[in-house]
C-alpha cells in the first residue's frame, strides 16, 4: 500500500512539473507574441515621430525660403540652407521605412517626387555651359512657373521627380559643384532682381525655389497622415496584418536599404563609376551625412528608439529585446553588425566625392559592413519568426 | 483526368534562376551561382537600369545624355520592378512603357523596316526642354462583346489610336505604326543561350505535319556582327540579342548613344531643326556600362511556380496541353553551353515558348512588318513569371499593347495559328476554362 502511495505521489508530483514547465513554456510565448505587438506598436509611433519631424523640418525650411524670397540676404540664404541640411537629417533617418511598399514607396507613394535622384539640372536652370537651360530660363514655353505646371511634367514623366523634391531645392540654393573642395557656390544674388543681381530671371528663380519648397511639405502629409493614431496604413500594420507579416516587412525592408540601396547603389556603384558626382547630396556635398543619418534610421527601428529634432524621444520594446529572448547569439551578432557598420561609415571621410576617387578604401569597408548587416538583420528576422 | 507532375517543372528557371520571391520583387532576384565579378556587375547594372538619365551636362556625367527625343527617362520607368507595362486608361492619359514603331513600306538593305522620313522609326512624345516631342498618342477603346457556346458573355476591348499635335509635320503615305508595350524581365538571360538549332527544330513554316501551326525564324541584322542572324527577343523577335535589344533600348527609348548606336536617332528634318543636340559624352552609355546592364538582365532569376500539384492547375494543365496551347507555348526547353554565364549553362527550363513567330489573325495584326515577321505575325511569349505581374506591377494587362485585361481575354483574342486552340477553348465548360487560366495564372 506504502509503496501504492509514493508512486501515486511520485506520479502526481510528475504530473504537476510537468503541468508548471508546460505553462511556463506558455507563459513565455504569450510573453513574446505579446512583446512583438508592443514592439509594431513603437515601430509605427517612430515611423509617425520621424514623419512628423521630416513635416516640421520642410516647413521650417519653406518659411525659410519665403523670407529669404522676400528679402534676399547673404544671411537669409544661409538661413535657407542650414535649413535643408536640417530637414535632410529627419528625412535620411526615415529611409529606413522604405522597400516594402509602405506608404511612402507603394505604387502611388511620393518617395520618387520627394527624393529622386538625378535631379535634372538642365530642366531647372542655368548649368555651365547653357546659361540659357531650364524652365526658369524659359519664359516663353513656361510663362506661369507653378505647383501645378511641376506636378503635371512629373505625371508626364513617370513620377520620378527630375523637376522638384529635396535635390531640387539643393540644386537651386547650391548650384553645380564644380569645386574638388567644397559644395557648389551659387551666389545669392541670383536671387535678386535689379541691381547687384546675377544670372538672369532671378524672380523667376525665386517662384521656382517657393514651389518646389511647397511640394515637398504637400508630399509629406500623406505619408504622416497614413500613419497617425488614426491612420489607414498604422491601422493595417498593427490589426489587419498578422504580426509575422508585419514583421517581415521591417525585416526585409531594413536588409534591403542596408546591402541593395546604401552599399549597393549609393556607395559600390560610386565607386565602380568613378563618377565625382555620383553622390546623392552631389550639390551641397551633404552625402556623407545622408548615410550617416540612413545608418541611424536602421538603428533606431531595431534598438527601438528615436529622438526626435525637439529633443523629445520615443522608446519601448524592440525588436532588438525580442530577439535577445530569442536567440541571443544571433542578436548579438546583429548588434556587433550594427556597431560596426555605423562606425565604418562615420570613418568615411567628407567630402564623399573625393573619398570615392581618391580613397576608396574606407568606403569599400563600409560596404562589406553593410553586407555583414543585411545578413544579420535576415538572420534574427528568421529567428524572431518574420514571414519573408 | 489530370496532367501528372513533371520532375522539377516547379523550377521555372532551371537550378540556379529560379527564386521563390513571390513578393513585389519577383521579376527582380539574382540567379544563384554567380562570380564575385558577377555579383558586381548585376549591382552596376541594375542600378543603370533603374535611376533616370538628365539632360547634358549634367554634374552626374555617367548618367547625362537624355533625348533630346525619348520615350522615357530610365529602363526601370517603363519596366518597372523589371516588370510589364501597362496601357494608357484612355484618351489624355500620358504613355508609360507603351511605344510605337513607325515604318513606310519597303526595306533596307539589311532587311530592316524604313522608318518614316520625318519621325523616323519609333514615335517618341517626349523631350528635353526646349525641343519639341514629336507629339502625343491617345488611346480609346471600343467594348466588343462575345458568347460562349454555353451562353456566358465576355467582353474585349480594342484599342484605337489616335496621333495628335504632329510637330514635324505629317507621317509619309503609306505610313505604319505597331504599338509595343514594355515586357516583363525574368529569364532573358537563359533564352539566349537556347541552342538555335532547338528552335529551329520547331519551325515548321509550310506546315508539314497540317496541324494548322507553321512556327516561322526571323532573321534579323546583327549590328555587332554586321550579319543576318536568328531573332529572338521583342514582340516580332526583331533582335538577336540581349545586348542589341538593350542598346536599342538605350538609344530608342532614351536617347542615349553607345557604340553600337552612336548617333541620336534624328531625321535629317529633325537634325535641320536642332542642328546642335546637348551630348553627353561619346559614347553616352559606355561600353563598361553597357554590358553590365547586360549582365544584370541576363541575371534576372524566375520565379518558381505556385501551387503546381494542386489538382485544379493539374486538370488546367491538362487541357492546356490537349487543346494544344503547348505547341507553340512549348513547356520545356534546355538550355545550351553558349554565353559567358557558367551557371545558366545546360539547365532544364520551362519558359512555355517557342521563340518563333506565328500568325495570331486580323484581330492582333499590326500590318507593320518587321524583318521576316509580316503584319500579323507575332513571337510567341514566354508565359514564365505571367501570374505575378499583378503581385509586381499592380495590373494584369496582357498582349502586344496590353489590350487584354486579364488571361482569359489574351486568349480569347487568339486567332490565325492559335484560332483553332481558342475556340476548343471556348467549348471548355466553365470549370476546365477556370482551370486553364488558373494554370496560367501559376506559370
Amino acid at each position: 500500500m506504502k509503496k501504492f502511495f509514493t508512486l501515486l505521489f511520485l506520479a502526481s508530483l510528475l504530473l504537476v512539473a510537468t503541468f508548471i514547465s508546460s505553462c511556463d513554456k506558455k507563459n513565455t510565448e504569450d510573453d513574446v507574441e505579446l512583446l512583438k505587438k508592443e514592439a509594431l506598436t513603437v515601430y509605427a509611433d517612430i515611423v509617425l515621430a520621424n514623419y512628423v519631424d521630416n513635416y516640421n523640418t520642410a516647413i521650417v525650411l519653406k518659411q525659410a525660403v519665403d523670407a529669404f524670397v522676400a528679402a534676399p540676404s547673404e544671411a537669409g540664404f544661409q538661413t535657407c540652407k542650414n535649413a535643408w541640411l536640417a530637414a535632410r537629417n529627419p528625412y535620411g533617418q526615415s529611409e529606413a521605412f522604405r522597400f516594402y511598399g509602405g506608404p511612402i514607396d507603394d505604387a502611388n507613394g511620393p518617395e520618387g517626387l520627394l527624393n529622386a535622384w538625378p535631379m535634372d539640372e538642365v530642366f531647372v536652370d542655368y548649368v555651365v555651359g547653357n546659361d540659357n537651360a531650364g524652365i526658369i530660363n524659359n519664359p516663353v514655353q513656361y510663362p506661369n512657373i507653378t505647383k501645378d505646371l511641376l506636378i503635371g511634367l512629373n505625371e508626364l514623366f513617370s513620377e520620378e521627380s527630375i523637376f522638384s523634391g529635396y535635390h531640387a531645392v539643393e540644386f537651386l540654393l547650391w548650384g553645380q559643384d564644380l569645386s574638388t573642395t567644397g559644395p557648389g557656390t551659387r551666389p545669392y544674388t541670383d536671387y535678386v532682381v535689379g541691381a547687384g543681381g546675377t544670372a538672369a530671371n532671378q524672380a523667376r528663380r525665386a517662384q521656382y525655389l517657393q514651389v518646389v519648397a511647397d511640394l515637398i511639405v504637400e508630399n509629406l502629409i500623406s505619408v504622416r497622415d497614413e500613419w497617425s493614431a488614426t491612420g489607414a496604413y498604422r491601422e493595417k500594420f498593427l490589426n489587419t496584418f498578422e504580426v509575422k507579416k508585419s514583421l517581415g516587412l521591417i525585416f526585409s525592408g531594413l536588409a534591403e536599404f542596408s546591402k541593395g540601396e546604401l552599399s549597393g547603389e549609393r556607395m559600390f556603384v560610386a565607386l565602380d563609376l568613378q563618377d565625382q558626382e555620383h553622390e546623392h547630396s552631389c550639390f551641397s556635398d551633404n552625402t556623407h551625412n545622408d548615410m550617416q543619418m540612413n545608418i541611424l534610421g536602421v538603428k533606431n527601428v531595431y534598438l527601438g528608439t528615436y529622438v526626435s529634432t525637439s529633443g523629445a524621444s520615443v522608446s519601448g520594446r524592440s525588436l532588438a529585446e525580442i530577439a535577445q529572448k530569442i536567440d541571443p547569439v544571433k542578436a548579438n551578432a546583429l548588434e556587433q553588425a550594427l556597431a560596426d557598420a555605423e562606425s565604418k561609415i562615420k570613418a568615411i571621410p567628407a567630402p564623399f566625392d573625393q573619398t570615392i576617387l581618391n580613397n576608396p578604401t574606407p568606403v569599400e569597408a563600409a560596404i562589406d559592413a553593410l553586407k555583414i548587416l543585411q545578413e544579420q538583420l535576415l538572420e534574427v528576422g528568421r529567428a524572431v519568426g518574420a514571414e519573408f | 483526368m489530370l496532367a501528372e507532375v513533371e520532375t522539377n517543372e516547379q523550377y521555372t528557371g532551371g537550378s540556379q534562376a529560379t527564386t521563390f520571391d513571390f513578393g513585389e520583387n519577383a521579376f527582380g532576384a539574382q540567379a544563384k551561382g554567380m562570380t564575385a565579378e558577377q555579383d558586381g556587375f548585376f549591382v552596376t547594372g541594375n542600378s543603370f537600369f533603374r535611376t533616370n538619365w538628365i539632360t547634358a551636362p549634367g554634374s552626374v556625367q555617367s548618367l547625362d545624355g537624355l533625348g533630346p527625343l525619348f520615350n522615357d527617362i530610365s529602363c526601370g520607368s517603363c519596366h518597372f520592378k523589371d516588370g510589364r507595362a501597362q496601357p494608357p486608361s484612355g484618351p489624355g492619359a500620358p504613355l508609360r512603357g507603351l511605344l510605337f514603331r513607325l515604318s513606310i513600306p519597303g526595306v533596307d538593305a539589311q532587311g530592316a523596316p524604313l522608318g518614316d522620313p520625318i519621325y523616323g522609326g519609333q514615335f517618341q512624345e517626349k523631350a528635353i526642354i526646349n525641343v519639341l516631342a514629336e507629339g502625343q498618342v491617345w488611346v480609346n477603346y471600343q467594348e466588343m462583346s462575345g458568347l460562349y457556346p454555353d451562353g456566358t458573355t465576355y467582353s474585349l476591348r480594342q484599342p484605337v489610336y489616335e496621333f495628335r499635335n504632329l510637330n514635324y509635320g505629317d507621317f509619309a503615305p503609306g505610313w505604319m505604326y505597331s504599338p509595343r508595350i514594355a515586357q516583363q524581365l525574368p529569364g532573358l538571360g537563359l533564352l539566349e543561350i537556347v541552342p538555335e538549332a532547338t528552335i529551329l527544330s520547331y519551325a515548321d513554316e509550310t506546315d508539314s505535319n497540317g496541324d494548322g501551326i507553321s512556327g516561322k525564324p526571323n532573321y534579323v541584322w546583327d549590328v555587332e556582327n554586321q550579319q543576318t542572324t536568328l531573332g529572338r527577343f521583342g514582340w516580332k523577335a526583331n533582335q538577336p540579342s540581349l545586348k542589341q535589344q538593350t542598346a536599342g533600348a538605350f538609344n530608342g527609348d532614351i536617347g542615349i548613344t553607345s557604340t553600337m548606336f552612336p548617333q541620336d536617332h534624328l531625321t535629317p528634318v529633325q537634325v535641320e531643326q536642332y542642328p546642335v543636340v546637348p551630348n553627353g559624352g561619346t559614347p553616352e552609355v559606355s561600353d563598361d556600362i553597357l554590358k553590365k546592364v547586360v549582365s544584370y538582365l541576363q541575371f534576372l532569376s524566375v520565379p518558381a511556380r505556385r501551387d503546381y500539384d494542386d489538382q485544379n492547375i493539374l486538370r488546367g494543365k491538362y487541357v492546356f496541353n490537349d487543346i494544344n496551347c503547348a505547341s507553340c507555348h512549348r513547356p520545356q526547353v534546355n538550355t545550351g553551353s553558349g554565353g559567358a554565364v557558367a551557371a545558366l549553362q545546360n539547365q532544364k527550363i520551362w519558359p512555355y515558348t517557342d521563340l518563333l513567330l506565328h500568325d495570331m489573325g486580323p484581330g492582333l495584326a499590326d500590318g507593320r512588318p518587321d524583318f521576316l515577321a509580316s503584319g500579323s505575325e507575332w513571337r510567341t511569349p514566354p508565359l514564365w513569371g505571367i501570374g505575378l505581374i499583378p503581385v509586381v506591377n499592380a495590373h494584369s494587362f496582357l498582349l502586344h499593347d496590353g489590350r487584354a485585361r486579364n488571361v482569359e481575354e489574351a486568349i480569347l483574342w487568339h486567332g490565325g495559328e492559335a484560332e483553332q486552340s481558342r475556340d476548343a477553348f471556348k467549348k471548355l465548360s466553365r470549370d476546365d476554362r477556370e482551370a486553364v487560366i488558373r494554370f496560367v495564372e501559376s506559370l
